[in-house]
């Protein structure tokens, strides 16, 4: 017996079936974004521990003497500085090493190293620092105290204390007096599908030292690079599994 | 068995003199913290290399000391030494007054003191500093409790247990406080075990000097003197308790001292370091251990002057002790890049440099102040002073 049912009733079935996933489809659309459907999320929906945003530092191509990262990110976050050093927010810095033996000189970047295990997060008395699902560590300005225990914390010396007013935030950075902050792996960038400002910059200034991708995704040319090359964590002792890898150091 | 009777402190021209000293220094204490909130961090000489500057060095050292205070309570009621009984009641007075004071420091020193209530609503249990705030919050109520066992006749068959208590507490409290720097893996001169019991012989250095000053003051205050043989006893307890603090410091500096990696942070605190080594070998070892461990334990320095001046070294030194072990041990740079040398815009690689500002200094000052302030009202309103004895010396 053929099982095959040509009624019509079946047929209005059918019909009815495919025009909703077609409604659901059109509905759905603009929110997925199907070009980038392998990074990006909807905007109401909660970052995945599916994904670890990660970025890897190739030493050897970071130029001494460019500050082309630091400038991106200063300027993407309105961290204008009051010309006092001392004070002023760095969410990242670049650092120039010296080899003790050889005198090999080096110059990279560093910048919060959104650890899996986070000093800052562990010791923060009212949870204002906290790691979000995707491996993004931030601060959540509405809690935070300015108690300054994270900094005491963090081995990286990642974070900075906002020390006067402010005027002129952006919208996408929060910040206020009285509260520490660093490095958001540019959350609101990387939220909308894209990279962070510093890799950008890197990448526009003909270096290309920065790569910024998800360690999670096999297919991902940061996972692929980490694959294929020796990195390493800043203070790699303390086991803190950092989601910023250098190679070249 | 002796019988210890209480008054309050009545008013004399010494107890409005005092209280106006306390009042002015708490007051520009709250100034100083009002400028820092107002104009921000920037005024003081904290920055993002130092974070914790001279506010913590007071507030650490009040709460350290707070917990200490209460030995002399203790003393009488965990460990029955009825002859400690008429500083007991005081003890535990100042217990609070210190531990108020720290507190206050600390919270207005915070980036943002108007989120309190965040504090107290918003807890990270994995946090050593909200474990903190439950310590210092329950050490309050149950010296309380313990002092209404000591006030009220008929709960006075209860002092011993709640006494046991609050005993137990403030050995925790001080664990606690230590392990806030204990726990910093981070840092090369913080991260020890050593540091919490450090900080319990710390507290109980730190807590019977001040027990034996602000128990002078008061006493004099009410035209009275603590009785010689307890004033002894006391002093005695405060030598073992300066050699216990050098002990550990020792153990301390020479455990780091055997592992190569720490030498550099060693030679900065011990040989040229400047200001710091200074504070070390001058103020904390000098002045604040040896010629205090001299004046309290040799028998030929038995007077009160020399007692006096040996509680105040004790205090100048765990002052200066405080001051190296938490500003020291930040200025020293964190070592990213071993066998590297390192610059950067960030002051990476470098010693950090901290000078504290007035308005800091006069928020630390405040919480002395306000420490002294509240012992004031205490015993102007409650009977925490013993009534002088027949026969009591009254020097």
């Amino acid at each position: 017996m053929d099982m095959k049912d040509s009624s019509p009733a079946s047929a209005r079935r059918t019909f009815f079936t495919q025009a909703s996933a077609g409604v659901a489809l059109l509905a759905l659309a603009p929110g997925v974004r199907l070009v980038d459907l392998a990074l990006a999320r909807v905007q109401d929906e909660p970052a995945s521990a599916t994904q670890r945003w990660g970025l890897l530092v190739d030493v050897d191509r970071c130029v001494s003497g460019c500050d082309a990262c630091v400038s991106a990110c200063d300027t993407e976050h309105g961290l204008d500085g009051n010309e006092r050093p001392q004070t002023d927010a760095q969410w990242i810095r670049k650092v120039d090493l010296v080899d003790n033996n050889t005198e090999h000189q080096l110059s990279l970047p560093v910048m919060c190293q959104h650890c899996e295990e986070p000093p800052c997060v562990d010791v923060c008395p009212t949870g204002a620092s906290f790691r979000r699902a995707d491996g993004i560590v931030l601060v959540d300005k509405h809690t935070c105290i300015g108690c300054r225990y994270c900094m005491m914390a963090c081995p990286y010396k990642a974070r900075s204390f906002i020390h006067e007013d402010l005027t002129g935030q952006k919208t996408h950075a929060p910040r206020g007096k009285g509260t520490v902050e660093s490095c958001t792996l540019c959350v609101h960038r990387v939220d909308r599908g894209e990279s962070p400002a510093c890799v950008e910059a890197c990448t526009d200034a003909g270096h290309e030292a920065l790569v910024f991708g998800d360690i999670n995704d096999r297919n991902d040319p940061l996972a692929t690079q980490l694959a294929e090359t020796t990195t390493r964590e800043l203070r790699a002792d303390l086991k803190l599994n950092t989601a910023v890898r250098y190679r070249g150091l | 068995m002796k019988i210890a009777y209480f008054q309050s402190v009545s008013s004399s021209r010494g107890y409005w003199l005092i209280s106006a000293i306390a009042g002015v220094v708490t007051l520009a204490g709250l100034l100083g913290a009002h400028h820092m909130e107002n104009a921000g961090h920037w005024v003081t000489g904290m920055s993002n290399q130092v974070v914790w500057g001279v506010p913590h060095v007071f507030a650490i050292f009040l709460i350290v000391a707070a917990s200490g205070a209460l030995n002399t309570a203790s003393i009488a009621s965990v460990f029955g030494r009825d002859d400690y009984k008429p500083l007991a009641r005081l003890s535990a007075l100042l217990a609070i007054a210190l531990l108020s004071g720290g507190l206050a420091v600390l919270v207005l020193d915070l980036g943002r003191p108007d989120r309190l209530i965040v504090a107290m609503t918003h807890y990270n249990f994995k946090s050593i500093f909200a474990w903190n705030i439950f310590l210092y919050i329950g050490f309050m109520f149950i010296v309380g409790i313990y002092l209404w066992m000591m006030f009220e006749p008929r709960m006075n068959r209860f002092s011993a247990r709640v006494g046991t208590a609050a005993f137990i507490w403030r050995l925790v409290l001080t664990t606690g406080t230590g392990s806030i720097f204990g726990f910093l893996v981070a840092r090369e001169a913080f991260d020890s075990a050593v540091m919490a019991p450090l900080f319990v012989v710390m507290s109980l250095s730190f807590g019977t000097a001040l027990t034996l000053l602000i128990g002078m003051l008061i006493f004099w205050i009410n035209g009275a003197a603590i009785d010689p043989a307890l004033a002894q006893k006391l002093r005695r307890l405060l030598g073992f308790f300066v050699i216990g603090v050098a002990y550990l410091v020792a153990v301390d500096h020479l455990t780091r001292l055997y592992v190569t990696g720490h030498h550099q942070l060693e030679r900065f605190i011990l040989v040229d370091g400047g200001i710091y080594t200074l504070l070390f070998w001058g103020v904390q070892i000098l002045l604040g251990t040896v010629v205090p461990a001299i004046l309290l334990l040799l028998p030929r320095f038995c007077q009160r002057g020399y007692l006096i001046t040996a509680a105040l070294l004790v205090v100048v030194g765990a002052l200066a002790q405080v001051y190296v072990l938490i500003i020291g041990g930040q200025v020293f740079p964190l070592e990213l890049f071993p066998g590297y040398s390192v610059t950067s815009t960030f002051y990476d690689g470098v010693i950090a440099h901290y000078t504290p500002s007035l308005a800091e200094l006069a928020l630390g000052m405040g919480g002395m102040g306000l420490a002294v302030l509240v012992t004031l009202i205490g015993v102007r309103i409650l009977p925490f002073v013993p009534v002088q004895m027949a026969g009591e010396n009254q020097d």
